[in-house]
């Protein structure tokens, strides 16, 4: 599989501050990528430094083949990316904001208008095209800058944060397009702090914290990391107080806890117990309401493998509000 | 390759201008700034205004060529805009040219009012178009880069003001706006010399007045150029 970026030793240092730190992996072709890590983690400086806003301190990249450092032009013109603010230019209309990316990324006359209109239905903007972008809303703006991107048809996207700051259902429609080019070929590269968005977008999520990779790999691998035992939920009525410690006697069950009305059976192949765990509530007169495994989510993987409690991953970043020029 | 990159240059001035510098405010803001100058001084001295005319076109065009360059670059740079430029399949020489290009020609815009007005209001006779022409194009140019060049070391448009006003005003009473350069102290004449208003201020001066000016009126323009 080719692979669309590489990255060898790639760092970054600001004075004693090392923002990223020898960081190295590939991206294949066609692949939705994820870069998670808590916030400072060193997601947003290594996309500068592979856009060409920031160079690094030492190391290499290359895009599509070229490198970043030793032709950053060439590098630049199979690429789109979307940053974390929505910059587009206020004093002009989504049509003129598109036009300008196809003059500058170097698009036929011929072209522009026709692809400025392409990009303005399929992001479901073109009855507000000859609007100012400063007028728009916030998901609105973010759609537009997404299209911008994508002006040139680039084989690989960069995508800053996309949905931070967006309601549940522009945050939704991002993360169809997001599909949506992921189905065209598109290399995708997504930076997040949203560990549920990263678990149902990506194909492999890369972990930096504190400007190292932890751990590169598909979520079901990362999961399958953390997961040491297994949880069975049951729910079961009547339920007595008595009941964890009746069912710890059965063979298989290392641990019996009551949570929220329901019983969690724990062992390293605790379904493997499951017949005679019925057989002993048959025998008690209780009725087994349901029952499930409980799997590890990628939040758990996630807290394992970087030690960052899983809840700071959750709270939303604050929006940076660009757009304004 | 040389005309594609022309090309991008074209398009990033333009969108500068269709943007930012041909709005009415800006416009007026512009067109402001010369007649309120040539005004406040035909007022002042009806007999003398010849004098000073070349001091207050130069004038004229370092305030709208240096203030626009700054403020458009900062506020890209406050709105995160200026980074789309910097992420486009562009080299650094095009966007400091095309931006230069853009504040450039609103300065020069500004630069041949003021020359309109002080030609049909006064009779001024241009003894010299040519070198009239290049100075114009050579200060709009070379007081845009200074503009380019405030904006590089601020974040905050009012700092772009102030550090702006660091700059031009010692040009305002160095470099013979409203009197002559070699009438001034030795050490204020060597502080004169190493700015570019002298040299437009001399050259425009040559341009419109017959009286000779501190030197070659294209020695002016060739220091000008260097300073661009």
């Amino acid at each position: 599989m080719e692979e669309v970026i590489c990255l060898e030793g790639l760092s970054k240092k600001y004075g004693d501050l090392v923002a990223v730190d020898a960081v190295s992996f590939s991206v294949h072709e066609g692949e939705i990528f994820g870069y998670l890590g808590p916030n400072g983690a060193g997601k947003t400086t290594t996309i500068r430094m592979l856009v060409g806003l920031t160079r690094p301190t030492s190391g290499e990249a290359t895009l599509n083949g070229v490198s970043i450092l030793k032709d950053p032009v060439r590098a630049k013109e199979t690429v789109g990316v979307v940053p974390e603010a929505s910059n587009l230019y206020g004093e002009l209309t989504a049509w003129e904001n598109l036009v300008y990316m196809a003059q500058l990324y170097g698009l036929p006359k011929k072209e522009w208008g026709a692809r400025a209109g392409e990009l303005l239905r399929d992001f479901g903007l073109i009855e507000r095209k000859d609007d100012k972008f400063q007028v728009f809303s916030r998901g609105m703006k973010r759609r537009l800058t997404i299209a911008a991107a994508l002006v040139h048809r680039p084989r690989l996207l960069f995508l800053d944060e996309p949905t931070t700051g967006l309601d549940v259902m522009s945050a939704r429609g991002l993360r169809q397009v997001i599909r949506k080019l992921k189905e065209k070929g598109v290399t995708v590269f997504l930076t997040t702090h949203l560990i549920q968005e990263a678990e149902e977008l990506c194909d492999r999520i890369a972990i930096i914290v504190k400007g190292k990779i932890r751990t590169i790999d598909t979520p079901a691998k990362l999961k399958n990391q953390v997961q040491e035992v297994e949880i069975l939920e049951m729910k079961v009525h009547p339920l007595f107080d008595s009941l964890p410690k009746e069912m710890e006697s059965i063979p298989g069950v290392e641990k019996a806890t009551l949570v929220e009305g329901k019983i969690h059976l724990i062992g390293k192949s605790v379904h493997q117990a499951l017949p005679p765990i019925v057989a002993h509530l048959s025998g008690k007169k209780m009725q087994i309401l349901s029952i499930q495994t409980l799997t590890p989510s990628l939040e758990d993987a996630f807290v394992k493998l970087t030690g960052v409690d899983g809840e700071i991953m959750r709270v939303d970043k604050p929006q940076k509000m660009g757009g304004g020029g | 390759m040389m005309r594609k990159e022309i090309k991008k240059i074209y398009y990033i001035a333009r969108k500068d201008l269709k943007a930012y510098y041909l709005k009415p405010p800006l416009i007026s803001w512009g067109l402001m700034l010369p007649v309120v100058f040539i005004l406040a001084f035909y007022f002042r001295n009806p007999q003398g205004i010849e004098e000073v005319i070349p001091g207050l076109v130069g004038l004229t065009i370092l305030f709208s060529a240096t203030s626009m360059a700054a403020i458009v670059i900062t506020f890209e740079k406050r709105t995160e805009a200026l980074e789309r430029l910097l992420m486009a399949p562009l080299s650094l020489r095009t966007i400091l040219v095309g931006k230069t290009l853009g504040s450039a020609f609103f300065g020069l815009l500004m630069g041949f009012v003021s020359m309109v007005l002080v030609t049909l209001f006064f009779g001024l006779k241009i003894t010299n178009p040519l070198s009239l022409a290049l100075a114009l194009i050579l200060s709009s140019v070379s007081f845009a880069l200074i503009g380019i060049l405030i904006s590089v070391g601020v974040r905050e448009i009012f700092e772009a003001m102030t550090m702006a006003n660091f700059f031009r005003f010692p040009m305002v009473f160095l470099c013979g706006v409203f009197f002559p350069v070699n009438a001034m102290p030795v050490i204020l004449q060597v502080v004169g010399f190493c700015l570019p208003l002298t040299y437009s201020v001399d050259a425009l001066r040559q341009s419109l007045l017959p009286d000779g000016g501190l030197m070659h009126r294209y020695l002016d323009l060739l220091i000008l150029a260097g300073f661009t």
